[in-house]
């Protein structure tokens, strides 16, 4: 996707205008909070399994080269091709030749995130390979010529009446007078035109939730089905993985899955989670007869061992945007990066560099309920203030100036000041917030709540701090 | 360089390491030689037929169906009535698992079975699980020279016969036995979870039954009562 990070004020500001936007936004609270809170409570080791996950991952990236090392040799001993990508350049054009020796015209693909952030699409598309994605909510993007809009729920962003009239426009082959009114009827609608296209792909792509050392195995997580008809189908499977999706063994990989599905949907465990190791063996009577593995940098490595460090446990499960008040004010084409919330204001100046995405890390209330949530026990407000430092060290401001937020940092920068006007802003939200747990007016970010309603912080520190003030 | 090298090369200088540590090579190698399982949620850790309801609760409880049977004798004439019930045609695509295979079939005469993978066509698929995990409900599949993976996934109504025996606590267990039967480090082609009929609720959050895998499961237990 063309990153539109710079204009992120512009983008916020017509994102908080757009009616559509602002009905579809409502779904997120329903769809996600209330089902992850109901799956949470009813497992009791959720938060001991929270802490395991992060240690998993911990020991991960203190040995990435030897686990990288040992997946590439078990992968390859099942008889699959490991290829390694520098940059998001080095993997298109690995892809690319693996599609021109398999002599493809079309490629079905799974959703994957690490596709979108190298612009895969476009590209093979230039190179006259039809990319079709079959995640249902990709597919209705792609229809409509735009990125995602979360990373689970890439068209959370759009209305029922949107997507109907997206279907009317392009499927033109089917009979205009037919009833798209109820949600099924689409779901039906797409389901059918997507069969074919499944059946008739030369080459499936997926991304890949994890890779397991101990193994070679590849791993896809899906409700729909969709990523297992990509990789089952045609003739040769590439999995596109970054560099910090691999995991020691299949033990490690339940237990992130256990996190996973409740942190990201809310369900106890995901339909579908596939475990892929090499190509069709003998005597298989299905299944692809080439099984590639691109392993991707793009970028990681310079968040490695040092201060962005923890953003690389990232499962991308989604809670972290599903919980931000800014992510529900705007939705997420807004921050102009694939990914989006407060993970993608960590990870898009990391990925697509800071003169992009600078302005994505003010993008937070600081509320703290995205590290809250988080099943990777990421300290993303940590993160982002890292960021925030090393923009203002740059003089990168400008957008803060217009926030209001250049006034956040000269504060900062003088923290007997900060501390007195925090108190006095603590206690006005307090009282503004009363109420009904939400603020019409929030100091510093007239910017949002002059158009809309932010939810009350319910981070613990914020609420400690209100509670010594009251006592 | 390669892309390897290069790769490899900028995670080791990230990480301020050569690669040719003695101690964190043998971290590692203990690691993926000895698997160890780690917390695994008390709400599976039943025995007997406990575990067995917990399973078809939680299978149910995704939308699955789940039919009961007392020995696998009675599993075609559980699935020639399911299909009934069900106003489905009485023909069935299957793999050509011995277990599937050795079923008294002579006793549902009406009922055609086509062999091999799917080609999407068919509306109704047949497997046998390896097992399944009752903490959530979840079916374990493997591919094979008799277990098609399509057919986990083109037929409109997947059927899964699953003996109570191989039904685990968690996913643990099943990985161990997965070693034992395949061998340490060696995975089949295809594994796959499946917990419930495929969905989608990417169109304003709505949760729809029948995304592109099948839009019904239903899951046959042979065995597990008290
Ligand atoms: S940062 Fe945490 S909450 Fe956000 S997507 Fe990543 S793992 Fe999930």
């Amino acid at each position: 996707m063309r990153i539109t990070a710079p204009a992120f004020k512009e983008n916020a500001q017509n994102a908080l205008t757009d009616l559509h936007l602002q009905r579809a936004l409502e779904h997120v609270e329903a769809g996600f909070i209330h089902k992850r809170a109901k799956v949470v409570a009813a497992l009791p080791e959720f938060d001991a399994l929270r802490d395991a996950a992060r240690d998993i991952k911990n020991h991960t990236l203190e040995h990435l080269d030897l686990y990288l090392e040992a997946y590439e040799k078990a992968a390859t001993k099942a008889g699959g091709q490991v290829h390694w990508a520098e940059t998001g350049g080095d993997a298109r054009a690995i892809i690319l030749d693996i599609c021109r020796k398999a002599g493809a015209k079309t490629i079905t693909k799974g959703k994957s995130m690490v596709s979108e952030e190298i612009n895969i699409n476009d590209f093979l598309a230039e190179n006259g390979i039809e990319p079709v994605e079959t995640d249902l909510g990709e597919y209705i993007i792609q229809l409509r010529g735009e990125p995602p809009s979360h990373i689970i729920a890439p068209a959370v962003h759009l209305t029922k009446d949107q997507v109907e009239a997206d279907f009317r426009r392009v499927h033109t082959h089917l009979d205009a007078a037919r009833d798209l009114s109820e949600s099924t009827s689409l779901l039906a609608e797409a389901r059918g035109v997507l069969r074919d296209k499944f059946l008739a792909a030369d080459v499936g792509m997926t991304g890949a939730n994890f890779l397991v050392a101990e193994t070679g195995t590849s791993v896809i997580v899906t409700n729909e089905g969709n990523g297992d008809l990509t990789q089952v189908l045609p003739r040769v499977h590439i999995v596109i993985a970054s560099i910090e999706k691999v995991v020691p063994t299949l033990e490690d990989v339940s237990t992130l899955l256990r996190v996973l599905a409740r942190s990201a949907t809310g369900q106890d465990m995901t339909v579908y989670n596939t475990f892929s190791t090499g190509p069709r063996r003998p005597g298989d009577p299905d299944g692809p007869e080439e099984y590639h593995v691109v392993i991707l940098d793009n970028g990681r490595t310079a968040m490695l061992g040092n201060e962005f460090h923890d953003m690389l446990r990232c499962i991308r499960c989604g809670a972290c945007m599903n919980h931000c008040p800014v992510y529900h004010a705007i939705g997420g084409h807004a921050y102009g990066t694939p990914y989006v919330g407060p993970m993608g204001a960590v990870l898009a100046p990391a990925l697509f560099g800071l003169d992009e995405a600078a302005n994505l890390p003010n993008a937070s209330t600081f509320c703290g309920r995205c590290e809250s949530v988080c099943p990777m026990r990421i300290p993303l407000p940590k993160l982002l203030r890292h960021w925030r430092e090393k923009e203002f060290e740059r003089g990168l401001a400008p957008a803060t100036q217009r926030w209001g937020l250049g006034v956040w940092a000269y504060f900062a920068q003088h923290p007997r000041l900060y501390r007195l006007s925090t108190r006095l802003a603590i206690g006005a939200l307090g009282w503004l917030g009363k109420k009904k747990g939400r603020f019409r007016a929030l100091p510093l970010a007239g910017g949002w709540t002059r158009h809309r309603d932010l939810p009350a912080p319910s981070s613990r520190t914020f609420i400690d701090q209100i509670r010594d003030r009251e006592q | 360089m390669s892309g390897r090298e290069t790769v490899l090369g900028k995670v080791r200088r990230a990480l301020a390491v050569s690669g040719a540590e003695a101690e964190r090579k043998a971290a590692v190698d203990e690691r993926l030689a000895n698997p160890v399982a780690g917390l695994i949620p008390e709400r599976g850790q039943l025995e007997g037929a406990a575990r067995v309801d917990l399973f078809c609760k939680m299978a149910e409880a995704v939308q699955a169906g789940v039919t009961r049977v007392a020995s696998s004798d009675d599993v075609p004439e559980a699935i020639a009535k399911f299909l009934r019930q069900n106003n489905l045609p009485a023909e069935i695509r299957l793999g050509a698992d011995d277990r599937l295979a050795g079923l008294p079939w002579e006793k549902t005469p009406n009922l055609t079975r086509k062999s091999g993978p799917s080609d999407g066509r068919d509306l109704t698929g047949v497997s046998h699980a390896l097992g399944g995990v009752a903490e959530t409900g979840t079916l374990v599949l493997h591919s094979g020279s008799d277990n098609p993976t399509t057919l986990n996934f083109l037929p409109d109504t997947h059927i899964v016969v699953v003996a109570a025996d191989d039904i685990a606590g968690d996913y643990e267990t099943v990985w161990q036995r997965i070693r034992t039967i395949f061998g340490k480090g060696v995975m089949p082609r295809t594994v796959n979870w499946v917990t419930g009929p495929s969905r989608s609720a990417d169109i304003e959050q709505t949760l729809l039954l029948g995304a592109h895998g099948p839009r019904a499961l239903q899951i046959i237990v042979i065995g597990g009562t008290a």
